[in-house]
């Protein structure tokens, strides 16, 4: 039992890495504003190009980076659509998942078309700290994003936007675009920024899966979790830390739910149902936080002075 | 001398001049005042001048420079502020997080620091507020503060204010005066638009009066008398509405509020034990200073609110706690107190005058365009809404948007009809207009429910007065009998009359 138990804590900060990482990225955009939709697609091309770049680079590390920069470039792309056109966020962000899904597709066709495997790399390994100490050894043998992100991101995001200018700036403009403007900030370039950062982080997110977890891209690699991340932020309430705990709620059933697969119970309902468990478990949380959110006052509204 | 000067400036929205040519002179040390009907272009000069709107052409000198202006950013660097119509606020930020955004340097953002030195900007320049209070559970008058001293704190010394006494109580606008009169001390310029001509006259120095874009005259506030001045902006010098008395020997009432009572936002009672009836062909005037309930009793009436205890009655029927398209179906009007919340504003205004009964202009399913473009084009036309069926809804003025929600609420010929400060903001030749068609709906047969700050009008238009005390009726008089003096003290709550 305790080893169950000590194997489901370890394996519920791995799982909830990539998701959390997605949502805190989805966290930025939303307090400016902007209803990022394109997770889902910049998550599965960060996956993509990530494998690809560290495949033929030969370097985790610079694959990596390649996705990090893929995943703002496309998060600046939702801010020309939404910020600089004013075209419908649902309609952009939607727009550029169907289109990283297809441009990803016909990369991987161009690649590695014809192989019936998917193709693999050697990953990113565990760290290994107090390996023989029975309890904690497990727990902290974590890959290195998995520290930074529970470490370093989701605190950093916090102190972001609650302890400097920038963030202040950024809540301001979720909230009442004219007031920042009014106050003699580019509302544009607030929106862009976060929107970029946000990007990033969805990428490394889709990255993690295929560079720590499997070493390996395949179709599926993303399935949904971009949509999870942004059920999180709203059971979140887009504050950062509140977002990191409903990843771990996800990520833990997701762990849970693999383990009850993989003991075989002769339970009478099809395993399928274990599948959805996390989701079921999303969507009561959503239920149950979703009535009292205090979504930022102008998220999906754009911004125009005349 | 003159700290600002605006020459030959012209602003067009689509083929719209809004400002024609427009000279402006702004004296240092001065309080300006800026006058003219809804749509006159007071608004669009100011925002040309903060920098948020472009003019066509035309030249600004700032200190006897020319200046270019492309954002606040460059207006606030030559110590222009403004107070905008809506506030440019952020209601879940601290009163310090709002007045420093955007006007500080530092990367981290040090909240002990900055209330302190809010603080002491705040005691600097005489403006009582708390730094550390959210914006959101502030009062009108003290976010109107909070936006005064953000100007203030970026050593603002030309301050622009938009309507800044539209919302104000009667104390806050005298706080308001006093905090204007001693920054002028300090040598502060300050532009203050209104529609209120008594507030002009009492505290500005001079005067320019726009009309349809264009400068009809600067005046020295001392050498015009009030008449004076409404003639320069509407070119005529008569006003007011005149109430026919009508002999109602056998009342029938339609509206009946009895022992009404409801909680506020924060679950206090506000509403307490109200009971009173409005009969058919008969204004009855609420008054009372603001926020003594007026507008929950509104919102409660019209099923926005829900009541804990006590009855709606309309002819009889009780329609307590029914939603809000019920009621409209019951014949009740509501004319909504906010113009931004009673329409969709990015919508256009025939949309907006359809809004409410879709399913009348609905077709096997469809929407009846043609149909919907009549009906708009009637009530456009009927109620002389100065506006295309097909405008954004946002871009109109504040007379024509309050043009709009009329329109919408009297094409029903309703029974009865709430009218919770239905000319707030509005300039004098829409206020009357708005008065007239409430007599009109009065004469018709109509239950009006008038719930006004506005003494003088409520005086002008209602046959019996109820006076609004921290929720209760604490009396209630027939217009024949009223006096401001009597009003007066039942408004204070310092006397009680039943
Ligand atoms: N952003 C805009 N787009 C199109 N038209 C506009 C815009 N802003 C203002 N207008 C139009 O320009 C004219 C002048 O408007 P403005 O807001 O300056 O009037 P105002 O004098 O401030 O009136 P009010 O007393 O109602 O505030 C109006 O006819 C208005 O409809
Ligand atoms: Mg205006």
């Amino acid at each position: 039992m305790e080893v169950f138990i000590v194997n489901l804590i370890a394996a519920t900060f791995r799982v909830s890495t990539p998701i959390v990482l997605a949502a805190i990225g989805e966290t930025y955009s939303e307090r400016a504003g902007i209803l990022n939709l394109g997770i889902e697609g910049i998550m599965y091309f960060g996956a993509f190009v990530g494998f690809l770049i560290a495949d033929k680079s030969g370097s985790l590390w610079v694959g990596l980076l390649f996705a990090i920069l893929a995943g703002v470039l496309f998060g600046l792309l939702m801010g020309f659509f939404t910020v600089t056109l004013g075209v419908n966020q649902h309609v952009s962000g939607l727009g550029i998942t169907l289109l990283l899904s297809g441009l990803t597709l016909f990369m991987f066709r161009l690649f590695y078309g014809g192989r019936s495997t998917p193709p693999s790399i050697p990953s990113f390994q565990v760290i290994k700290v107090l390996p023989d100490n029975p309890i904690l050894g497990p727990i902290l043998s974590q890959y290195w994003l998995t520290y930074v992100t529970f470490l370093v991101i989701v605190p950093l995001a916090w102190w972001i936007l609650y302890r400097t200018n920038f963030g202040l700036k950024i809540r301001s403009v979720g909230e009442n675009p004219e007031a920042v403007d009014a106050a003699g900030v580019s509302v544009p370039a607030i929106r862009y920024a976060a929107l970029g950062i946000g990007g990033g982080l969805m990428a490394a997110g889709g990255a993690f899966l295929s560079l720590f977890q499997l070493g390996a891209f395949t179709h599926g690699i993303i399935s949904g979790r971009g949509w999870v991340a942004i059920a999180i932020v709203i059971f979140g309430n887009w504050q950062p830390i509140r977002v990191m705990l409903g990843g771990l709620i996800f990520g833990g059933t997701f762990a849970l739910q693999l383990r009850l697969q993989a003991m075989g119970l002769q339970l009478p309902v099809p395993y399928e149902t274990f599948l959805a468990l996390p989701y079921i478990v999303t969507i009561i949380a959503l239920v149950i936080a979703g009535r009292n959110a205090s979504y930022p006052a102008a998220l999906l509204k754009p911004y125009r002075r005349e | 001398m003159f700290i600002v000067e605006m020459q030959s400036i012209t602003k067009r929205f689509g083929d719209l001049l809004a400002n024609d040519h427009v000279n402006f002179e702004l004296r240092k040390g001065e309080i300006h005042a800026l006058l003219g009907e809804n749509g006159a272009g007071k608004t669009t000069l100011m925002r040309v001048l903060y920098g948020l709107y472009h003019p066509d052409s035309g030249v600004i000198k700032v200190k006897d420079r020319p200046v270019v202006i492309h954002s606040p950013k460059d207006a606030i660097q030559l110590g222009i502020g403004m107070v905008t119509q809506h506030f440019a606020l952020v209601p879940p930020l601290t009163v310090a997080e709002n007045v420093v955004l955007g006007y500080q340097n530092s990367f981290v953002l040090n909240q002990a620091q900055i209330e302190e030195s809010v603080a002491e900007a705040a005691r600097r320049f005489g403006v009582e507020i708390n730094p550390k209070a959210i914006v959101r559970h502030l009062s009108v008058g003290q976010r109107q503060r909070v936006e005064i001293l953000k100007a203030l704190y970026r050593n603002a010394e030309i301050l622009i204010l938009d309507e800044p006494t539209a919302v104000l109580i009667p104390q806050e606008v005298e706080a308001l005066f006093e905090t204007l009169n001693h920054l002028k001390q300090e040598g502060l310029s300050v532009v203050f638009i209104s529609h209120k001509l008594h507030e002009v006259t009492q505290i500005t120095d001079r005067i320019t009066v726009l009309r349809d874009g264009r400068v009809v005259g600067t005046v020295n506030t001392t050498e015009v008398t009030q008449k004076e001045v409404a003639a320069m902006m509407v070119g005529r010098e008569t006003f007011g509405v005149s109430r026919i008395d009508t002999d109602t020997s056998d009342p029938k009432p339609v509206l009946e509020i009895i022992d009404l009572c409801a909680n506020d936002d924060k679950n206090l009672p506000v509403l307490k034990n109200i009971s009173f009836a409005v009969s058919e062909g008969e204004i009855l005037g609420i008054a009372g200073v603001g926020g003594n309930g007026q507008k929950e009793l509104a919102e409660t009436i019209c099923g926005v609110r829900r009541p804990t205890a006590g009855k709606v009655l309309v002819e009889g029927q009780d329609v307590t706690g029914k939603s809000p398209s019920d009621l409209t179906r019951a014949g009740l009007g509501r004319i909504p107190e906010d113009r931004h919340e009673g329409m969709v504003i990015h919508l256009t205004v025939t949309e907006n005058l359809v809004l409410e009964h879709l399913d009348e202009f609905t077709r096997n399913g469809m929407l009846d365009h043609k149909a919907i473009r009549q009906y708009a084009d009637d009530l456009i036309q009927k109620f002389q809404i100065k506006a295309k069926p097909n405008d954004i809804t946002r871009t109109l003025s504040g007379g024509n948007m309050q043009k709009v929600l009329l329109a919408r609420v009297l094409a029903r010929n309703p029974k009865v009809i709430i009218a919770p400060q239905p000319t707030r903001g509005l300039d004098i030749g829409a206020t009357d207009y708005v008065r007239q068609q409430l007599l009109e709906q009065r004469q018709r047969g109509a239950a009006i429910l008038l719930i006004s700050e506005d003494l003088d009008e409520i005086l002008a238009l209602s046959d019996r007065i109820a006076v609004m005390y921290e929720g209760e009726i604490v009396g209630t008089l027939p217009a024949s009998e009223a006096t401001p003096e009597r009003l007066g003290l039942l408004m204070s709550g310092a006397v009680k009359e039943h």
